[in-house]
């Protein structure tokens, strides 16, 4: 086979094989753009005769999504942020500082990513209840706050600073806090931006949580808004569920195709070890 | 000014505090504190609350009260219903691990195709990854919807008789299955992709100067050196497998006649769905699994440095 055969070959399997991965995208995008007679007709339509925006008006309508968008940003963006304070802080600790015990308290925090959350919700579920925290922004976001995964991927980083220049900068007079802010978190930047996409996806998907501990919809995150369209809507309108689909899916598409180099950085920093 | 006074007073104590510094461990205590008080609140306290828990049956307004000692266990072996629990949720790990493992894998060899735009495809087949469990499974949801009926409407297409994907009780773990393959597929691509960039150049090129085809080449270069990768990923999708929660609810609420119930799925059941707080049982439940997902990682450890070829 001549070399530009192959290569067309290749781009033409390529081709063929992202469509059927990125078939639910695209049925959705395209979904969302139908009205709802277009969608159940047989066989399946998969492209809009005559694109229309009014599923997205319609969905605005059935739920209060402007406000579910609002807490699930609200949400995301805390926890990613008090993600990246305690775990930079942690990491300092087990990169930079002797303290007694640190190998065992380091295994703690790594003993905390072998613990499912499925297998604690209902102690942290009785304790939002008992402490009236149910349906609140708190209740949402205070269990997240800490991450053993964070602290790791962070530290690993630490590490790889050159230890002198960390004895020249505190003999110079610079204080721990200083030394952090001006000079390592600078530097930590690409690491950072992994946790940071890492703990704003993860809580942007949420499911479980957050279906426990919101009772109305308006406290509600995006996620259960959406889904519970599911049991009222499905038959009947299935185009503005799609659109409701999309919006969900805006930000979390931007971060893994914008921020895809930090995400793998992410990953093989846990599964290319040695 | 501070490293200064550090200094002057390690020189004074140094004989008596011989391998610490007072001031830097009391810093790191303080750098640390965050983090554990969270986990002892939100993590270790409540693993705690679950054993015990597990060990109480509710009273009359559903407050875990009773002490009933190892009866939610003996009632967790003994009842059919709760061994059909486990037995769909390892075999919905068997359906979404495996074949999660292995389409990812086979994407991942297609992006090392050697042609311009690679990245483009590369960053495209990610896209699952952004699906939270919740926006797939509605997606599915109307794929496999009887009125809608992509996916009738396609076996349609192909002279093929129409499948109750969700309401057919041997059809519907299979089905959430492909929701949760197709969902986890942009991670594994991610990760193998990655493991395989790792591989040098070299190797390939010392390979097929010995002669080796495309197929020889995968068995006996890519695959060994790709261990590392396909273990972890084996371990990380089990345990995500044995977690999945999302779809169940979203697409069969553990059913039909309870065929997509696991264990997860049997945790919220028993305590929170349709009025029910029996939090003794679903704690019972919680207490297997994370004995399930600390079995799977300590096996990991072990068997990482012996069988797993590294570089």
């Amino acid at each position: 086979m001549s070399r530009s055969i192959r290569r067309g070959l290749s781009y033409l399997v390529l081709a063929a094989v992202t469509f059927v991965l990125l078939f639910p995208l695209l049925y959705a995008i395209s979904g969302s753009l139908m009205s709802a007679q277009e969608l159940s007709r047989y066989p399946p339509a998969l492209i809009p005769s005559s694109p229309r925006l009014s599923s997205f008006a319609d969905v605005l309508k059935a739920i209060p999504l402007a406000r579910q968008y609002l807490n699930s940003a609200v949400v995301s963006i805390v926890v990613m942020l008090g993600q990246l304070v305690t775990a930079t802080s942690a990491a300092y600790a087990f990169g930079f500082l002797r303290f007694p015990l640190r190998n065992l308290a380091f295994a703690v925090f790594l003993a905390t990513m072998m613990i499912p959350w499925e297998a604690v919700i209902i102690p942290n579920y009785l304790f939002m209840a008992g402490n009236g925290l149910l349906n609140t922004y708190p209740a949402l976001i205070l269990p997240f706050l800490a991450t053993g995964f964070g602290t790791f991927l962070l530290r690993q980083f630490f590490l790889t600073f050159p230890r002198d220049l960390f004895e020249a900068a505190l003999v110079d007079g610079c204080g721990h806090l200083r030394f952090l802010w001006t000079i390592l978190v600078p530097l930590s930047r690409p690491a950072l931006a992994s946790l940071g996409i890492y703990a704003f996806l993860q809580t942007w998907n949420q499911y479980f949580w957050p279906l426990l501990v919101t009772k109305t919809s308006t406290m509600q995150t995006l996620q259960i808004g959406i889904s519970s369209l599911r049991d009222t809507e499905a038959a009947t309108a299935p185009n503005f569920i799609l659109a409701g689909v999309v919006l969900a899916l805006i930000p979390a598409l931007f971060l893994i195709y914008v921020g895809q180099r930090h995400i793998v950085r992410g990953l093989t920093s846990g599964a290319l070890r040695g | 000014m501070e490293a200064a006074q550090v200094r002057g007073r390690e020189a004074v104590f140094a004989p008596v505090l011989h391998r610490y510094r007072a001031r830097e461990v009391g810093t790191a205590l303080l750098f640390l504190a965050p983090s554990l008080v969270l986990f002892g609140l939100f993590t270790f306290w409540p693993l705690v609350r679950t054993f015990d828990l597990s060990f109480y049956g509710s009273d009359i307004i559903g407050r875990p009260t009773l002490f009933v000692g190892t009866r939610q266990y003996g009632q967790l072996l003994a009842s059919p219903a709760l061994r059909d629990t486990l037995v769909a949720t390892v075999l919905f790990a068997g359906m979404t691990v495996i074949p999660s493992l292995v389409l990812g894998l086979v994407l991942a060899l297609l992006l090392q195709a050697r042609i311009a735009a690679i990245g483009v495809f590369r960053t495209l087949m990610a896209t699952p990854f952004a699906f939270s469990v919740a926006t797939a499974a509605v997606v599915f949801a109307i794929f496999y919807n009887p009125g809608v009926g992509v996916f009738n409407g396609f076996l349609q297409l192909l002279h093929l008789r129409p499948v109750g994907w969700l309401t057919n009780p041997s059809a519907a773990l299979p089905s959430v299955a492909i929701a949760s393959v197709w969902l986890q597929l942009g991670y594994n691509v991610l990760v193998l992709s990655a493991g395989l960039q790792a591989i040098p150049d070299e190797i390939y090129e010392a390979a097929r100067l010995d002669g080796a085809r495309v197929l020889a080449m995968i068995r006996y270069v890519t695959l060994p050196l790709l261990t590392p990768s396909l273990f972890f990923l084996l371990v990380v999708t089990t345990i995500i497998s044995l977690q999945s929660f999302g779809q169940i609810h979203i697409l069969t609420r553990g059913g039909p006649a309870n065929s997509t119930t696991t264990l997860v799925y049997a945790i919220y059941y028993n305590s929170f769905a349709f009025g029910n707080s029996n939090f003794g049982l679903s704690s019972a439940m919680a207490v297997v699994l994370f004995a399930i997902v600390v079995a799977i990682t300590a096996a990991q450890f072990g068997l990482l440095e012996r069988r797993v070829f590294y570089r």
